[in-house]
C-alpha cells in the first residue's frame, strides 16, 4: 500500500454536495483537501460553511451529492462515526462543561476506568500531554474548566481533538477568543499537524491569519461555491468582493492618519456622511477613570477619553480587559476610584446608574449578556429605552417601532420582521441589534467589548462605519480588541493591558503590532524578574 | 388566524373538549348549574394563579401561597372578631397581610439572592404556623359578612367574585404585555444579566411581582371566606400545587421569560372542569386526583412539543395540516 500511488490523492473529496433545510443553505459545492493542506474557508455568516463543517462531522446529513475520505465513499450518519473515522472538529461555540475539571472535560469520550471507578491518576496524566500539545502545560487538570478564560477554554477545546486519532480537522474560527500569542501558539500546532499530514478546514474572517496559515482558500456565498484561491497571492479586496457579491470597499487608511490629512473618517455611503466632525484632541474630556481598584486584578487603572475620540483597549486574554470595562459600568464592584462623566465625579454603583449618567456597554458574550435569545428584535433593542419609549409606565408601540425602525436602518441590521426572534439573525446582525439599543438611548460614552467577534466581513465594516460616524457626533468610545490591526484602523489612540493595569499608551505615529504586543507582555516581564 | 386566537385556540379546544366529554358522559354537566357552580369555585384559584404567573415568568416560585392564604384570611377574622374594625379595613389588612408576606418572599430572594423555592418554602411554614396562632388553631365563625361576594348575581347566575377574578385577569394580562413593568418582568426571565447590564435593576420588578402575588392571595382568602362564612386556620393547604398546575396547563415556561395570564386562566377552568366532571361522574377523590396529575402531565408534554422548534412533533403536525 505505501508504495502505490493511490488513483486518488486527495484525503477530502466532495462532489456536488447539496444540503436544504426550509431553503437551500449549500448548492452544488465541490470542494477538495489534501494531506498536509490547510484550506481555509471564508464568507459572510449564513454563506454555509458551518453547514459543510456539520455534514464533514456527521451532525447533518447531505440531501445530496457524494463525499469520499481518501478515496473511500464516506458518509457519516453521527459525530461518533465521523471521530472513529479521523474527522474531529472543534466548534466556534464553546463546548466544555464548566463544572467538570479539565481532565473531565478532555478524557469525557474516553474516560478510563478501574473496577467501573474513574482512574483519576490516569486521567490526570492524559489531560497533562494533552494540555503540552497546545502550551497550557502550567494549567491544572483539576481546575474546573468554567475557572479558565475564554481563550484558554478554546485551547482545551483543541487540545481535546488533538488527543484523538486525527487524520482531518475543522477548526471554526478558531481564533475568534484568543489573543495574538494564543494564535501564535495555535498556528505552531497547525503547522506540527500539518507535517504530520493532518489536513485542516480553517473557517476564519481573519484574512491576515488566512494569508499565513492556508495555502487554499475557497469562498461561499450563499451557499455556493464562488472560487478558490492559492492563499498566498490572496487579494482582500478581491475576497471581500466576492463574500459580498458586489464591490465593497475596505478602508485601509488608518483613522487617526486620515483625519490628519483633514479628511474626517471616509464614508462610502453619502446617505450617513457626516454633517460636523470633532477634533477630539481639543474638544473636552467626555469621560475619565481616576485611580480605579476592582481586586482580585484591576489596579489603579486611570484614562481618559475626550468626546469624539475612539479609544482602543489591548492587552492579551487574562489582562483585565473585559474587567475594567465592567467595572467601569458598575456591573462589578470596585474597591476604589472615581469615574468623571462631562467633568462632574460620578458615582456608578450599578449598570442602572451608568446608563443613567449617559454611558452603553456592548457586552463581550452577546448571547449570554447582551441579548434576550427568545425574544423579538423590538424587545432587545427598546431594552434600554423603556423611559423614553413610555407614558406613565405604559408602553408607547407606536414609538418603539419608530424608533427601532430608525436605528436599524442606521445599522443597515437585516432582517425580515421586528418580532422575530434575534436567535434567528446571524452573529453580525445580532450584535448590531445590541449596538441598536445604546443608538437609540443615544449614549455619549460606548463601552464596547470585542464589538466585531464572531460577525462576518460585511458587519465588521458596518460597525466600524457607525463607530467613527457616533465619533464624528460627539461621542465617547472606549473598545477592547483581540486583533490588533483592528484596535490600529479604528481607534485614535491604544491603552495595552497587562495584568491588572494600564501599561502602555500609543498614538497613531507610535504605534506598530510589535510595539503593542510587546508592551501587552510587560506585566508578564515584570513580574517574572522580580 | 389572529395571533391572540393562535396563543389560545390549543388551550380553549382542550377545555371545550373536556366540557364535551363529560356532557356527553352525565345529563346532568351540561347545566346551568354546573356552571353557576363553576364560578363559584374558580375566583380564589384564579387570582393566585394569575399572581403566580407573574412569578413564574420572572423564572421564580412561589410556594407559599395557599399557607399565605391561611394566614391572611386568619388576620381578617382576627380583624372583624377581635379587633372590631369595620369591614372594608378588614379586607384591606387581610390583602395587605398577603402582601407583606409576598413582599418578605421577594425582597429575602431578589435581594439577599436566595433561590424562591427555597424562601417560599419557608414561609409556607411560616405562614401557616402564624395562621394557628393568630386563630388558636380554632376555625372562626364570621357569618354572612362578605357572603354577597360569593352569590350569585340575581338573572346572571354568576358570583361577584367571578368577575372580580376575570377582571384580575384581564388586567394582569394587560400589565404584562402592554406596560414598561410587563416588558420587564418577561426580560427578566429570558435573561437577567441582560437585563441588568441594559440599565435596568432587576431586583424592584422581581420583588413586585412577589408583593402583587401575596396581595391577591390576600383576595383569594377574601372569596374563600365569603363562600364559607368562616374562617379556617387550614385554608388553602395544597393550593400551591393547583396554582401552579394551572400555570403550567397553560404553558408558561418555568424556565421563565414566557408565559400568559390569559392561558393560566383556561388552565384554572381546565382543572375546575375536571374536578367537577368527575365528581359528577361519581370518580372517587384518589382516582380525581390520578387524572388531574396526568391531565398536567400531559399538558406540560404537549407544550414541550409545541415549543419546541423545528423538527418538533408540532412541526410535523403543521406541516401535515397544510398539506
Amino acid at each position: 500500500m505505501s508504495g502505490a500511488p493511490s488513483s486518488s490523492p486527495l484525503r477530502l473529496e466532495a462532489r456536488g454536495l447539496h444540503k436544504r433545510y426550509n431553503v437551500p443553505v449549500l448548492t452544488d459545492f465541490d470542494f477538495t483537501l489534501a494531506p498536509g493542506e490547510v484550506h481555509a474557508l471564508v464568507g459572510s455568516n449564513g454563506a454555509g460553511k458551518s453547514t459543510f463543517a456539520r455534514i464533514l462531522c456527521g451532525l447533518t446529513p447531505a440531501s445530496a451529492g457524494t463525499l469520499r475520505l481518501d478515496g473511500e465513499p464516506y458518509t457519516p450518519t453521527s459525530k461518533a462515526q465521523a471521530t472513529a473515522n479521523g474527522v474531529v472538529m472543534v466548534l466556534q461555540e464553546l463546548n466544555l462543561i464548566p463544572t467538570l475539571s479539565v481532565a473531565e472535560n478532555l478524557g469525557f469520550e474516553d474516560l478510563p476506568s478501574r473496577f467501573g471507578f474513574i482512574d483519576r491518576p490516569e486521567l490526570r496524566r492524559r489531560a497533562q500531554a494533552a494540555l503540552k500539545l497546545v502550551g497550557l502545560g502550567h494549567i491544572d487538570p483539576d481546575q474546573p474548566a468554567g475557572e479558565l478564560g475564554v481563550g484558554q477554554q478554546q485551547l482545551v477545546e483543541i487540545a481535546a481533538a488533538l488527543t484523538r486519532e486525527c487524520r482531518m480537522l475543522i477548526l471554526d474560527e478558531p481564533s475568534a477568543a484568543l489573543t495574538a500569542t494564543e494564535t501564535e501558539e495555535l498556528f505552531a500546532r497547525i503547522r506540527d499537524l500539518q507535517a504530520k499530514g493532518v489536513a485542516i478546514i480553517y473557517v476564519s474572517h481573519r484574512m491576515d491569519e488566512i494569508r499565513r496559515i492556508a495555502d487554499r482558500v475557497t469562498v461561499l456565498r450563499d451557499g455556493r461555491h464562488i472560487a478558490t484561491h492559492p492563499a498566498k497571492e490572496l487579494d482582500v479586496n478581491e475576497l471581500i468582493r466576492e463574500m459580498a457579491g458586489h464591490a465593497q470597499v475596505i478602508k485601509t487608511a488608518n483613522r487617526a492618519g486620515s483625519r490628519r490629512k483633514g479628511s474626517n473618517a471616509k464614508v462610502k455611503d453619502s446617505s450617513k456622511s457626516l454633517t460636523f466632525a470633532f477634533d477630539p484632541l481639543s474638544s473636552g474630556i467626555a469621560f475619565a477613570v481616576r485611580g480605579l481598584c476592582a481586586p482580585p486584578l484591576l489596579r489603579d487603572i486611570s484614562l481618559e477619553v475626550h468626546a469624539g475620540e475612539i479609544v482602543g483597549i489591548a492587552g492579551l486574554v487574562g489582562a483585565g480587559r473585559t474587567e475594567l470595562l465592567r467595572a467601569i459600568y458598575g456591573a462589578d464592584p470596585i474597591t476604589a476610584g472615581e469615574i468623571e462623566l462631562g467633568g462632574t465625579v460620578t458615582v456608578i454603583p450599578d449598570p442602572a446608574a451608568a446608563v443613567a449618567a449617559g454611558m452603553g456597554m456592548v457586552p463581550e458574550d452577546r448571547k449570554a449578556d447582551g441579548l434576550l435569545l427568545p425574544r423579538s428584535i423590538l424587545a432587545n433593542t427598546t431594552l434600554a429605552c423603556h423611559d423614553r419609549l413610555s407614558q406613565r409606565g405604559w408602553m408607547d408601540t407606536t414609538a418603539a417601532r419608530d424608533a427601532t425602525l430608525e436605528a436599524a436602518s442606521a445599522m443597515a441590521l437585516k432582517y425580515d420582521d421586528l418580532h422575530q426572534p434575534v436567535a434567528e439573525l446571524s452573529g453580525g446582525n445580532q450584535q448590531k441589534a445590541v449596538i441598536a439599543r445604546w443608538l437609540m438611548r443615544n449614549s455619549s460614552v460606548l463601552l464596547l467589548d470585542e464589538p466585531t467577534r464572531g460577525v462576518d466581513a460585511a458587519a465588521k465594516d458596518s460597525i466600524y462605519q457607525l463607530m467613527a460616524d457616533l465619533a464624528a457626533r460627539g461621542k465617547a468610545l472606549l473598545m477592547v480588541s483581540s486583533e490588533l490591526p483592528e484596535l490600529m484602523a479604528n481607534c485614535d489612540r491604544i491603552l495595552v493591558m497587562s495584568t491588572g493595569r494600564i501599561v502602555g499608551e500609543f498614538a497613531p505615529d507610535d504605534w506598530s503590532e510589535e510595539r503593542i504586543t510587546a508592551a501587552a507582555f510587560a506585566g508578564h516581564m515584570g513580574t517574572a524578574q522580580s | 388566524m389572529p395571533r391572540w386566537l393562535k396563543d389560545y385556540a390549543p388551550l380553549l379546544l382542550i377545555w371545550i373538549a373536556l366540557v364535551g366529554l363529560f356532557s356527553l358522559s352525565s345529563d346532568r354537566f351540561f347545566t346551568a348549574a354546573t356552571f353557576s357552580s363553576l364560578a363559584n369555585q374558580i375566583p380564589t384559584l384564579t387570582v393566585i394563579a394569575a399572581g403566580m404567573t407573574l412569578v413564574i415568568i420572572t423564572a421564580g416560585i412561589d410556594l407559599s401561597v395557599g399557607s399565605v392564604l391561611g394566614f391572611a384570611g386568619a388576620v381578617f377574622g382576627l380583624a372583624l372578631l377581635s379587633w372590631e374594625v369595620p369591614v372594608p379595613v378588614a379586607v384591606l389588612l387581610a390583602i395587605l397581610a398577603g402582601s407583606f408576606a409576598g413582599w418578605v418572599n421577594g425582597w429575602i430572594s431578589a435581594r439577599l439572592r436566595v433561590p424562591s423555592f427555597i424562601v417560599t418554602l419557608g414561609m409556607l411554614e411560616i405562614a401557616r404556623g402564624l395562621s394557628y396562632l393568630l386563630t388558636d388553631s380554632q376555625t372562626q365563625y364570621l357569618g354572612g359578612t362578605l357572603s354577597s361576594l360569593a352569590r350569585p348575581i340575581p338573572g346572571v347566575g354568576l358570583p361577584p367574585s367571578f368577575f372580580i377574578a376575570v377582571t384580575v385577569v384581564i388586567l394582569l394580562q394587560v400589565v404584562l404585555t402592554r406596560t414598561v413593568f410587563g416588558r420587564r418582568i418577561i426580560a427578566i426571565g429570558t435573561n437577567e444579566e441582560a437585563v441588568r447590564l441594559a440599565g435596568i435593576n432587576p431586583i424592584g420588578p422581581k420583588i413586585a411581582v412577589f408583593a402583587i402575588t401575596g396581595a391577591l392571595v390576600g383576595l383569594g382568602a377574601l372569596f374563600y371566606t365569603a363562600r364559607l362564612g368562616s374562617s379556617d386556620p387550614n385554608a388553602g393547604s395544597g393550593l400551591e400545587l393547583s396554582a401552579i398546575a394551572a400555570v403550567v396547563i397553560g404553558g408558561t415556561s418555568l424556565m421563565g421569560g414566557r408565559g400568559s395570564v390569559v392561558s393560566t386562566f383556561i388552565g384554572v377552568l381546565i382543572i375546575a372542569t375536571l374536578e367537577t366532571g368527575l365528581a359528577q361522574l361519581g370518580a372517587s377523590e384518589p382516582l380525581k386526583r390520578v387524572i388531574t396529575g396526568a391531565v398536567i402531565i400531559v399538558a406540560a408534554v404537549i407544550d414541550g412539543w409545541r415549543t419546541a422548534g423545528p423538527g418538533g412533533p408540532a412541526a410535523m403536525l403543521q406541516k401535515l395540516l397544510k398539506r
